[in-house]
């Protein structure tokens, strides 16, 4: 177990939360086609509130703090609220588009110390990059900044989204990076908006897309090994939980709102009303995200990628409960594997057991017409 | 042999968890955890009492451990501290540690 992991699990056996991701403001200046937020200000913590939760979360024993948003550099104050970050000796890792900085804050972010910027490129092509961001010109601007950050000796990331809209352009993106001598990482996942609003997960990348890239050893590594069959679940898997959310981390948003986290939209607590130790401690919610095992839940406890699934409570408490599966994690682990899980199982025996043509008899209905009709010739 | 004084980097993260002290450089993200001897150092590292005062006043107070054994043990921890740039060290007091990080 590497150091990082031993004190991860340290502070779930002490109930501590050592990572948060703050999100200092939603307002932004491109207009992602896939992102989850409302970008409009409903009323955003003040500095001096900020720098309270920052407080908060320090005495708390946070050391991993991801500010984020909607667009950081939107905020006027936001050197500021890195700077306060800095002297309460938070580890920050910065998630931008990167379309404002240029030398002066890529030099800002060197002389405060910040561990890691993260930066959105979705193609190597500004053709796609700016359809997706709706925002001409930004392309040019992000890969601008790359070069500021690394010229400051930053360590700087380049997370690229998966689209259907831009999945063919992934391996430009790869080489973008390389060019660029900063690391890469891909997400594939598309959640639906915080509103509930489900629109965006159409954007998603397709099933046999997302095979390709789980068998692209330049992403997964050994293939064979990351597309394994998964094991036998043991009691200590079933006695597992699915992730760190609620746990060990959480979420807070530009108006105070606690959730375990941000793909988790499950209102917590407010620091705005409440000190942020006794939501940790003391929250319903939080609790019962805590409470939940491998074992409870109804269909993944018998599923059997149970141990080895990315499933995120998070998107399953989006589709209903979060107590149940997450479908695009569902699908992750069958590209994966080749092996449907027990949802999948699940719903084909619910479709199956239905009959494939459905007779309503029409006898006394007092329409005129066929005294039989045919529906669904095929049901789903 | 001349005084040893050390202060925290600015350049580093840290927080105590459970006793112990993690510790992050974000020069290099090198990822350290200190056990609650090497803590107690580090909290006292201001940059202004000579590390002899700290094993005397501190460790050899609160550890019971042999003042000889506890200084050997401390340089060994400073000077491999300091080749990563997590502490700075002089023969002379750091007076600058107002942007030292607050020790929490």
């Amino acid at each position: 177990m590497s150091l990082l992991a031993e004190m991860n699990q340290k502070a779930l056996n002490l109930g501590l939360p050592i990572s948060v991701h703050l999100d200092i403001t939603y307002r932004c200046n491109e207009r992602c086609v896939h992102c989850y937020l409302d970008h409009d200000d409903h009323g955003e913590m003040t500095t001096a509130e900020i720098t309270n939760v920052l407080e908060q979360l320090s005495d708390a024993g946070v050391f991993f703090l991801s500010l984020s948003g909607g667009e950081v550099l939107m905020r006027r104050d936001f050197f500021e609220i890195v700077e306060r970050a800095r002297q309460l000796l938070f580890n920050v890792k910065v998630k931008t588009n990167g379309v404002m900085i240029h030398a002066k804050e890529a030099a800002r972010l060197r002389q405060l110390g910040v561990e890691q910027i993260q930066i959105s490129v979705y193609s190597h092509r500004p053709e796609v990059h700016d359809a997706i961001t709706k925002l001409p010109g930004s392309l040019n601007k992000t890969i601008r900044a790359i070069r500021f950050l690394k010229a400051q000796g930053l360590k700087v990331t380049i997370a690229n989204v998966l689209m259907a809209g831009n999945f063919s352009d992934q391996p430009g993106v790869i080489a973008l990076a390389r060019e660029l001598g900063v690391a890469y990482t891909l997400d594939p996942t598309i959640t639906p908006k915080m509103d509930g609003d489900t629109s965006t997960v159409a954007l998603r990348i397709p099933g046999s897309e997302l095979k390709q890239v789980f068998n692209n050893p330049e992403l997964v590594g050994n293939v064979e090994e990351f597309c394994a069959p998964p094991p036998a679940p043991g009691e200590d898997i079933m006695d597992g939980f699915p992730c760190s959310a609620g746990h060990t981390a959480c979420y807070i948003s530009p108006y105070g709102d606690v959730f375990p986290c941000v793909q988790f939209p499950l209102p917590s607590g407010n620091v705005r009303r409440q000190k942020f130790l006794d939501i940790w401690r003391h929250s319903t919610q939080l609790k019962e995200v805590r409470s939940i095992r491998a074992r409870d839940l109804p269909t993944c406890s018998s599923c059997a990628h149970v141990g080895t699934c990315t499933r995120c409570p998070g998107l399953a408490y989006m589709e209903g409960n979060m107590r149940g599966p997450s479908t695009a994690d569902c699908e992750k682990s069958f590209q994966r594997t080749g092996i449907p899980s027990a949802n999948m199982l699940k719903r084909t025996r619910e479709g199956s057991m239905s009959p494939l043509i459905q007779i309503q008899s029409l006898v006394n209905s007092g329409q005129d017409g066929p005294l039989l009709v045919e529906e669904n010739l095929l049901t789903a | 042999m001349a005084e040893k004084y050390i202060a925290r980097s600015t350049a580093i993260a840290a927080r105590m968890l459970g006793g112990e002290m993690m510790v992050m450089s974000a020069a290099d993200s090198t990822f350290f955890t200190l056990n609650e001897v090497a803590s107690a150092i580090w909290q006292a590292a201001d940059g202004r009492t000579p590390l002899s005062e700290i094993v005397d006043g501190k460790i050899c107070q609160e550890f019971e451990v042999d003042r000889e054994q506890a200084q050997r043990g401390a340089d060994r921890f400073v000077n491999e501290l300091s080749e990563y740039g997590i502490l700075l060290v002089s023969d002379q007091p750091l007076t600058d540690t107002s942007s030292s990080p607050e020790s929490r």
